[in-house]
């Protein structure tokens, strides 16, 4: 081949998600990610406790305007995001098989995904209506139930399951009006940045979902004990990833949800994943004599 | 017009011979203050330093006697459940309010500023500017923040400027003076160096950059050269001048950036609240987060501070 039609290949950089922007790390650091005959597929950032806290702090800024949006709206952009991956899945069935999946699988799973995004944008407007509740009470009293989002939730995704367990994740969380901060799959991130490129096309106001790569075993500590993160997600690892996620938040008293026997196929289209990062406002209305 | 009445004290500097700002050479500099790597202890070092030398402020429009006491309360409990910490320098707030914080911070180390002489904008007369910096320190402030006009100084009228400072100073009597040069409203640096000039000429004891209500405020570039200025004058008269940027400084880091720049460029003679102040509202809650973390090593949440 002639030196004229040798192109220059032109490898993508996997940033993170903060805020609405894809800075990289600011520790400066990155590790490789290898195919499995060894070869790097990509130079991934890894994330640090500082990335971290930026997150949040971005997470919080944007969560009561995501919070206060119509339930209508809130839908309509999760549909959106669903439009968005379905125009981009040769690169996500790509990135998949990159990551060993077979391509049948990779097709699978984005198909699964995109469904999973409309399922919950459908139940944006909906789930109010069914968790909410009026409650009897003996007392002139009018008292009603309604949900509030909790806030800012940090989420471990799971490891597995790189895109469909991913969005299985934030898709409740943020249908609900939370805000999140996901730190993505260690040995598959590759689809979790290419997802904050969809989110970032997808009417998704910066701040409400901030997506870092790096080590597990360097940053659980930090998602579990931030004192502004009001809820935590877990999906992977034994009991001592439950120890110190469980005891960490018990600080600041957040929520904790462990999601590691969830089947990523089956158990995720399920309203109650949206009920898990919920709080519940009781008000007692006084009435007539 | 009333600049008949100023007195024609002082002499106004030659403001042509005041030195071009290299541009470019201070957005190096400023890149460089931001790298310096600071080690833990000296990182807490500088948080406390920050809090002792931040004027907490409010100056809105719909600030009440209740919401300057509560700002006077969290003046002198930054954060009790963590001990050691040291108060702010002052509190920042309209002539109007200075009695009420007065009553809160009575037997409190701490000063009272006023902003004066028809805060924020300066469009009025002198005899007015006069009376509302005089109202201000009848009332019990410690320090006036005034604003300089702005738009004399831009249309060359600087004696005109030079005047009313000066005019303003002598109605501060004991108290300090802090010129506001309101630097957004001043265009480039050069001008910025020589409304510095002016001033410090004038009889200013602190040059402030800007009043909070104009885009952009404090910025790290106009603050250098302002240090930069104080600095030949020091050298050209051996007399001190104080330095205080406000406005949009709500972070602890930015602050420490700004700590770096004054040690860097005045040396520690400055590295006190008697000599370097930070306007600001919402930098002490972060400063105080960040001691915090640096003593629990846990990131925390405004949910536990109170409102400042």
């Amino acid at each position: 081949m002639s030196a004229k039609n040798q192109r220059i290949a032109v490898a993508k950089t996997y940033k993170i998600y903060i805020g609405g922007k894809f800075p990289r790390t600011e520790s400066g650091r990155y590790f490789a990610l290898e195919d499995k005959k060894g070869n790097v597929i990509a130079n991934v950032c890894r994330g640090s406790r500082k990335d971290f806290r930026n997150a949040v702090v971005a997470a919080r800024k944007a969560q009561s305007g995501w919070a206060t949006a119509s339930a209508y709206l809130r839908g309509q952009v999760l549909y959106r995001i669903a439009e968005m991956l379905e125009g981009r899945r040769e690169q996500f069935v790509t990135e998949l098989v990159l990551q060993g999946a077979t391509q049948r699988a990779a097709e699978k799973e984005i198909d699964q995904s995109i469904d999973r995004l409309i399922y919950f944008a459908g139940w944006t407007d909906k789930y109010q209506q069914i968790f909410s509740a009026v409650n009897p009470v003996s007392s002139s009293h009018f008292n009603f139930s309604v949900l509030e989002p909790t806030g800012v939730v940090s989420m471990l995704a799971p490891e597995d399951s790189s895109l469909l367990g991913l969005i299985s994740n934030i898709a409740p969380a943020i249908a609900g009006g939370n805000s999140c901060i996901v730190l993505a799959s260690e040995s598959k991130p590759l689809c979790a940045i290419s997802f904050a490129e969809v989110l970032h096309a997808s009417d998704v106001p910066g701040g409400v979902v901030n997506i870092l790569t790096g080590f597990r075993a360097e940053l659980t500590e930090y998602f579990a004990s931030h004192m502004d993160v009001n809820a935590v997600i877990y999906c992977d690892g034994g009991k001592a990833v439950a120890r110190t996620v469980q005891v960490l938040a018990a600080e600041n008293i957040k929520r904790v949800i462990a999601r590691n026997r969830l089947d990523w196929d089956s158990d995720a289209e399920n309203p109650y994943l949206i009920r898990d990062t919920q709080e519940v406002k009781t008000t007692w209305h006084p009435i007539g004599s | 017009m009333a600049l008949a009445a100023v007195k024609k004290s002082g002499r106004l500097p030659d403001l042509s011979r005041v030195p071009a700002v290299d541009e470019v050479g201070v957005n190096e500099r400023v890149a460089r203050f931001q790298t310096r790597s600071i080690k833990k202890s000296s990182k807490v070092e500088a948080l406390k330093l920050i809090l002792s030398m931040i004027d907490l402020t409010t100056l809105e429009g719909q600030d009440t006697p209740g919401k300057v006491r509560q700002l006077c309360q969290k003046a002198i409990h930054l954060h009790d459940t963590m001990p050691g910490l040291p108060h702010v320098a002052a509190v920042c707030v309209y002539p109007t309010m200075v009695s009420v914080a007065k009553e809160v911070l009575q037997g409190h180390d701490i000063n009272i500023a006023s902003v004066a002489t028809a805060f924020p904008s300066g469009m009025s007369t002198l005899s007015v500017k006069l009376d509302d910096t005089r109202m201000a320190v009848a009332a019990g402030a410690t320090e006036i923040d005034m604003v300089i006009s702005r738009g004399a100084f831009l249309a060359g009228d600087y004696r005109y400027v030079f005047d009313e400072i000066v005019a303003v100073k002598e109605a501060c009597g004991d108290a300090h003076l802090k010129v506001i040069l309101e630097t957004g409203e001043l265009g480039t640096l050069d001008r910025v160096r020589k409304a510095s000039v002016l001033a410090m000429h004038a009889g200013a004891d602190f040059i402030k950059t800007s009043t909070g209500k104009i885009q952009p405020a404090a910025t790290m570039q106009v603050t250098l050269v302002m240090l930069q200025a104080i600095r030949d004058f020091y050298h050209d008269t051996g007399k001190m001048i104080g330095m205080k940027p406000a406005g949009g400084i709500s972070t602890a880091k930015l602050a420490v950036h700004y700590l770096v720049m004054l040690r860097e460029t005045l040396g520690n003679a400055w590295m006190t609240p008697e000599w370097f102040r930070f306007g600001a509202s919402t930098l002490a809650n972060d400063v105080l987060m960040q001691i915090v973390k640096q003593s629990t090593g846990v990131y925390q949440s405004s949910d536990y501070f109170s409102k400042d």
